[in-house]
């Protein structure tokens, strides 16, 4: 992890692109982002196996001198009424912030905020 | 043997329990690093069995592989759960193997080592998801609920129709707020506890006993 100047770069990520993805290639692309110092932050978030995936991907992907994990915190998935779940519709998951963990700390989660901090000073070059 | 016991081993009590409800699972305990995992297992253990799974430290990702004992029985009053015990690595999305130096005064050479043991470690935790029959998620009744960890292993049960049990770990530490863990996470039933000191575990076990025999559908991914 070397320190950067020209500062940390938050990505919008439009629930259009995520849906162009198959469910492989989304946490391809989320990881190889993340690894080169970026923060995201999803309209639309992972799905909990998604979200477990990621977190197995990311456990592989560990090298402790340039990549320790990553910081994630997103909304409970939509909740989804009688009829919707009647006719098969799926609880969408909600917007989701990820970061590389030596650079995105989150400080406080809950159902209606999702408070983090970036940790001054780091990067990838 | 009295009225009670002879029913309980007779073919027709094994009947009603095959068509309402099952009496042999696979649990497993989960959470994030150092919530209480493996001292919940061996409170168990030692309640039911007089064994233990393994061994604890405050030191994060102490357990590193899973460890499991079959056929540990629970009596319930007049109900009972046989169940295969699965003690999980701590589910993290971080490891950095400078916090067991710096904060644990490890060695350089036996922090790389245990990092990269506990990454591994938590891919294992992981695929049990897809093994087991119900979850035991221990929390930290001391610390914020609202992690992505906790959050995406709930998910992750709920997905597959799988019954959850949240123990409110810690209580017995001055600022332990299980009220909170309720408040969070309240489609769920929470348990506050201290696996250290064993308060409150005679209720565990009856949930574990009620929650974990009832009958299922499991979803596979």
């Amino acid at each position: 992890m070397v320190k950067k100047d020209s500062g940390i770069t938050f990505n919008l990520i439009s629930r259009q692109k995520l849906e162009h993805f198959s469910s492989s290639d989304k946490l391809k692309y989320i990881l190889s982002e993340v690894k080169e110092g970026r923060i995201l932050v999803l309209e639309h978030g992972l799905t909990p196996t998604e979200q477990a995936q990621l977190i197995e991907h990311t456990m592989k992907e560990i090298n402790h001198d340039t990549f320790i994990g990553i910081e994630i915190g997103g909304y409970e998935n939509e909740k989804v009424g009688f009829f919707q779940r009647v006719f098969g519709v799926a609880k969408k998951p909600r917007m989701t912030v990820i970061g590389p963990a030596h650079l995105l700390r989150m400080v406080h989660k809950d159902n209606d905020m999702i408070e983090t901090t970036i940790i001054p000073g780091k990067g990838v070059s | 043997m009295g009225l009670l016991e002879r029913f309980r081993e007779s073919k027709f009590s094994k009947m009603i329990h095959k068509v309402f409800g099952k009496n042999h699972a696979k649990i497993g305990i989960y959470g994030p690093p150092n919530v209480g995992k493996t001292t919940l297992a061996n409170r168990i253990l030692r309640d039911w069995t007089g064994d233990i799974m393994g061994s604890v430290s405050e030191v994060p990702h102490e357990t590193r592989r899973a460890k499991w004992k079959n056929n540990i029985r629970i009596d319930n009053g007049g109900s009972s759960l046989t169940m295969d015990l699965v003690d999980t690595p701590g589910i993290a999305t971080k490891i950095d193997f400078k916090e067991f130096m710096n904060m644990y005064g490890m060695t350089k050479d036996d922090s790389r080592v245990r990092a990269k043991e506990a990454t591994e470690g938590v891919i294992e935790a992981i695929r049990w998801l897809d093994d087991i029959d119900g979850v035991v998620l221990v929390m930290d009744a001391t610390q914020d609920p609202f992690t992505q960890v906790n959050v995406t292993i709930i998910g992750n049960l709920e997905a597959r129709n799988l019954p959850i049990l949240i123990a409110a770990n810690k209580i017995d530490a001055e600022n332990a707020s299980p009220a909170t863990l309720k408040s969070a996470f309240p489609q769920h039933p929470v348990i506050p506890i201290s696996a250290l000191t064993g308060y409150n575990t005679e209720n565990l076990y009856t949930m574990m006993v009620k929650e974990f025999g009832k009958k299922r559908h499991k979803k596979r991914r």
